[in-house]
């Protein structure tokens, strides 16, 4: 199972890198940078959304999907971002909703990761045992998601 | 003597209209409907520090605007610091009316323009919550403003020529939209950021909630008006509990703050409050 989970995450990561090139092979490390990012956000979406319309009773419970699908955000939570967070890639810049405070408050900006990986993390461990549990820790997953995008992502541009 | 009368014009346009001493006459405040009201106007996210915690409203937060740097005051309990020697009608005509207990005005980034139709039950109600809270002695710190703007007597004539005043849904057709009308217009002053603005920072009520940019930093806020906002009613009031978009995208920044306001709400505040949005002018499409 373990091994199952990484080589998702591998092929995520794989994914996003391969979005990153999407866009063309004259992207700058920052463009690139930026478009992993924002492909980074887009697979949450992803992942969220089935998960999201089973929460609110809108599809059935299927505890394979729900399984597999909070298996993905967990391995999305968890591969590192290190290199996405190239110094210069702020709002400033275009496609970026990043708020100088990921760089002038890393220690901040780090904990509100960890607390999406292990929000992530706790809801994978739950999500196929029943509906119950699923709702049970879908909502701290999207806490997570909003404490950081609180004070971390600024308005569109 | 055209200037003297020019001047005395000016004196009046600009002179404070408190509320008649009778406004709060025979109420009692609710602490519990206080919270909602509380939660429903965003108080603690304009008023409390930068990092919380959300009930000590000891102020400090500012906001950069194109008139000049506001620092939000301390509203506490806190008898000197705070607003906590005030009586009830000190700060019913500050919340209603934009007036100091000495009768200055108060700048329009405190959107009395929208507190204004606050009910009298729900302000009576409200004023017995804020006195619950904690007191904190953090002193206020002084806004930066430049000249003209300086001039806090001018506030008065921009409440005469700018505040909008009234219901910018004039006949809600139903008393769901009627509530949300209320939620919207008046407590969570939702306004203050969805709608553009005039040259002078009044709301321009003929662009009512179809984006504008940000008044307080870089970039958009993006509107929320039927031709503008895709998203069912459903969807809206889901989005005020949980903060996920439809797609799963979710609320970050300033709404981020707003969701954790309008999720205190019951299912049946934050649905008048998607209906209201989705009863506005549906202007820029064929309907």
């Amino acid at each position: 199972m373990t091994s199952i989970r990484k080589l998702g995450a591998a092929a995520i990561a794989t994914l996003i890198a391969t979005a990153a090139f999407a866009g063309g092979h004259s992207s700058t490390p920052e463009e690139a940078a930026i478009k992993a990012r924002n492909a980074h956000m887009s697979l949450y979406g992803f992942n969220l959304g089935p998960l999201g319309a089973m929460v609110k009773e809108e599809a059935p419970y299927d505890a394979a999907v729900a399984a597999a699908l909070a298996g993905n955000l967990a391995a999305l939570a968890s591969i590192d971002t290190g290199a996405y967070w190239i110094e210069g890639t702020d709002m400033s810049v275009d496609g970026s909703r990043a708020k100088p405070e990921i760089w002038s408050d890393a220690e901040g900006f780090a904990a509100a990761e960890m607390a999406m990986t292990e929000a992530a993390t706790a809801l994978a461990a739950v999500a196929g045992n029943d509906l119950d549990a699923l709702k049970a820790s879908f909502g701290a997953v999207g806490q997570a998601c909003g404490d950081c995008h609180k004070a971390y992502r600024g308005p569109r541009q | 003597m055209l200037g003297a009368i020019g001047a005395g014009v000016g004196w009046w346009v600009t002179s404070p209209n408190p509320l008649p001493g009778d406004a709060l006459a025979g109420l009692s405040g609710d602490v519990d409907r206080g919270a909602l009201v509380f939660a429903a106007s965003g108080y603690a996210s304009c008023h409390m520090a930068e990092d919380g915690p959300k009930d000590v409203l000891s102020g400090g937060k500012t906001f950069k605007t194109q008139f000049g740097t506001f620092v939000a005051p301390n509203i506490s309990s806190d008898p000197v610091a705070g607003i906590g020697g005030w009586d009830d009608q000190d700060i019913a005509n500050a919340v209603l009316r934009g007036l100091s207990p000495a009768g200055q005005h108060y700048y329009p980034v405190f959107p009395y323009g929208a507190y204004n139709k606050m009910t009298p039950q729900d302000t009576a109600d409200l004023i017995a919550y804020l006195r619950t809270l904690p007191a904190s002695d953090v002193p206020n710190q002084t806004n930066d403003v430049g000249f003209p703007f300086s001039i806090r007597r001018l506030n008065g004539g921009w409440k005469r020529v700018a505040m909008v005043d009234d219901w910018v849904m004039q006949s809600p057709p139903t008393p769901e939209i009627e509530r949300g009308r209320y939620l919207v217009e008046a407590l969570g002053h939702c306004a203050e950021c969805h709608t553009p603005r005039n040259a002078i920072g009044g709301l321009d009520t003929g662009a009512w909630m179809m984006g504008a940019p940000f008044p307080v930093g870089e970039g958009r806020v993006p509107g929320i008006a039927p031709s503008v906002l895709l998203w069912s009613a459903d969807e809206i009031a889901d989005y005020l509990e949980s903060g996920f978009t439809p797609d799963f995208d979710s609320a970050g920044g300033e709404m981020a703050a707003v969701v954790e306001n309008t999720a205190q709400l019951t299912d049946s505040d934050r649905m008048a409050i998607a209906q209201y949005l989705k009863a506005l002018p549906n202007e820029g499409s064929d309907d």
